[in-house]
């Protein structure tokens, strides 16, 4: 018993003398959750392209990214809070809500365009604030806490705008995120080099702070991380008003795209943003995810419509497309949980 | 080493009292723990064992009575307080978190920041730092074969997941260590790795106070025992003196003590 302790505690070792190629593939996905994502996307790409040559054209391209740009924004707060083993269903409406009191700020209040844009993203890094509250201090599931704002958030927008757009009078600077960018054969916008910079900074965050560290951990086993001196419910609460921040800077890349603020725009993103970081690889039961995922999650939706669309398909079983991807992206995670040495 | 009576002990309680509701947990419970000796605690289901350890452990705080550290007496409000005093402990099945990394679970809570602005101000983590003190660590417990400190946890077996928590404990706990059922969950062959990892925490000097319901394990390493009986320590044995099946009836009331210790 005492010299066995060398030969037992030796995984790594036993993961390279490893065993069928399945497990191998098992341990590699397992431990980059990007992976699978990433060869969907180029799979899928080959495919369609090879369906319709148009597909692989530059403008067409373009206009795939632009078109994921909202919801890939979105999908970066909804990662975050998946990954506490949340969800929130609410963030599409925050989002709309974010981007009428941005618009109304200015062109009914009078206030200047830099000024709107904060009070826009003050509300909706406040809205997400709202979910945390009711999250950590009610200890409502997130599911029922968000289908809940969801509805108040929506209603809250319609009362507010009266259900009509505002397109008059928005300030350049809120409009700023739908300026032409041109990267190489690419003509992007701003709003989606904004959205790639808040994946960015998220990635850099989640991997290289303490914050990020503890969100796994929180979201993993909030008793172990309890027992290690985290402070489980300040995470979970800062959580969601990061989240809240990043839904309502979506907003701005929304007006950008839109050219309005509208209170019906954008009314699947609550349930795009989630089919994107599931696709994406990121676990409904929390702790074990990677942001870069759902932009990936958010493209492989996109790339489907998109290339199905080219290739004179319905609109319908693109839809069904997508509903069997979330399917099987779910059962691969499940598979990739069970892992063991 | 039950002659160490005359020396200080390290952790000592005296009168501890807990109810939950009309449920008493502890009823003027008594405990010391003396440097350099493995005590095992045992008692039967609700015998108040684990809520003598929460409240050593600062995970629940008691209703009445004091607890010294090292002679000085202590509050404990918070798990941190009890380690900020020098004790660790190590939870059965919650001492890790199974996503994370080998080294991020040892630096779970106290992670190190890279110097200068960047730690400062991005507050970056030193990734590189915590994973080779992660891999010192488990070697001086004679675990540094772990290949891959970068390895999930949960991709390690039972024994040694409870092989890192023990680590991160004895890192970081410069008096105690508390191992609450560390063999629970494990097979004969890793409950015999851990055993040997309590029995080497000791010889370097670390006490530590072992939580089991398995009575061999604990009289193959116990130097004293300490029987938790009705919210009292009714008994304070040695393994030399008394045989398992006498600490048995001591914990379930068959057998009267009048040994050692406060008599119930």
């Amino acid at each position: 018993m005492t010299d066995d302790s060398a030969t037992t505690i030796d995984p790594a070792e036993r993961l390279f003398r490893a065993v069928s190629p399945l497990q191998r593939l098992h341990h590699l996905l397992h431990r980059y959750p990007a992976i699978s994502p990433a060869v969907v996307l180029v799979l899928a790409g080959l495919v369609l392209g090879a369906v319709n040559t148009r597909f692989f054209l530059p403008a067409n391209l373009s206009l795939v990214i632009q078109q994921v740009a909202v919801v890939g924004g979105l999908a970066v707060g909804q990662t975050l809070i998946i990954l506490t083993a949340g969800i929130d269903l609410s963030v599409g409406a925050i989002m709309i809500f974010s981007a009428i009191v941005m618009a109304a700020s200015a062109t009914t209040y009078g206030l200047p365009g830099p000024m709107a844009l904060v009070v826009g993203l003050v509300v909706g890094t406040l809205a997400g604030g709202i979910n945390g509250l009711l999250v950590t201090r009610l200890r409502l599931p997130p599911f029922i806490v968000t289908l809940g704002t969801l509805n108040i958030f929506t209603a809250l927008t319609l009362l507010y705008s009266g259900g009509q757009s505002i397109q008059q009078g928005i300030p350049d600077i809120l409009l700023w995120t739908g300026t032409d960018v041109t990267v190489g054969p690419f003509k992007l916008t701003t709003g989606v080099l904004l959205m790639v910079v808040m994946y960015a900074v998220a990635t850099w965050v989640l991997r290289n702070t303490a914050w990020g560290r503890h969100l796994y951990a929180v979201g993993d086993d909030p008793e172990a991380a309890r027992l290690a001196g985290i402070a489980v419910t300040r995470i979970l609460l800062s959580a969601y008003l990061v989240a809240g921040f990043i839904f309502a800077l979506t907003a701005w890349i929304l007006i950008g795209r839109v050219g309005a603020a509208s209170p019906n725009a954008a009314a699947d993103a609550n349930l795009d943003s989630i089919t994107a970081v599931v696709i994406g690889g990121t676990s409904l039961f929390g702790g074990r995810g990677i942001v870069i995922g759902s932009l990936l999650g958010a493209l492989i939706v996109g790339v489907f419509r998109n290339g199905l669309a080219l290739a004179g398909v319905d609109v319908l079983y693109q839809t069904l497309v997508v509903g069997i991807l979330v399917i099987v992206a779910v059962s691969i995670d499940q598979w990739i949980r069970r892992v063991r040495a | 080493m039950t002659a160490d009576i005359d020396r200080r002990p390290i952790i000592e309680a005296h009168g501890l009292v807990k109810t939950f509701g009309r449920v008493v947990g502890l009823d003027g419970a008594e405990f010391e723990l003396y440097p350099g000796e493995i005590l095992a605690v045992i008692g039967d289901n609700g015998a108040g064992k684990s809520t003598l350890i929460k409240c050593l452990s600062g995970a629940t705080t008691p209703d009445a009575g004091e607890i010294r550290v090292e002679g000085l007496p202590v509050a404990f409000r918070r798990p941190q307080d009890a380690r900020a005093a020098g004790i660790e402990t190590v939870y059965q099945s919650l001492a890790v978190v199974p996503a994370l990394d080998i080294a991020s679970n040892m630096y779970l809570g106290r992670e190190l920041r890279r110097p200068g602005a960047l730690g400062s101000v991005f507050r970056m983590l030193d990734h590189g730092l915590m994973r080779t003190k992660a891999k010192a660590q488990l070697q001086a417990l004679g675990i540094g074969t772990l290949q891959s400190i970068t390895q999930a946890v949960e991709t390690l077996s039972g024994g040694q997941r409870q092989a890192v928590a023990v680590a991160r404990a004895a890192a970081f706990g410069s008096k105690v260590i508390i191992l609450d059922e560390p063999t629970a969950a494990l097979g004969v062959r890793e409950t015999g790795q851990v055993l040997k990892l309590i029995r080497d925490l000791r010889d370097r000097g670390m006490p530590v106070i072992l939580i089991s319901h398995n009575m061999p394990n604990v009289f193959e390493v116990a130097d004293r025992i300490h029987i938790q009986r009705l919210g009292r320590r009714v008994a304070v044995i040695s393994p030399a003196t008394h045989t398992p099946s006498e600490a048995v009836a001591i914990m379930t009331g068959a057998l009267d003590v009048e040994l050692s210790g406060p008599v119930h």
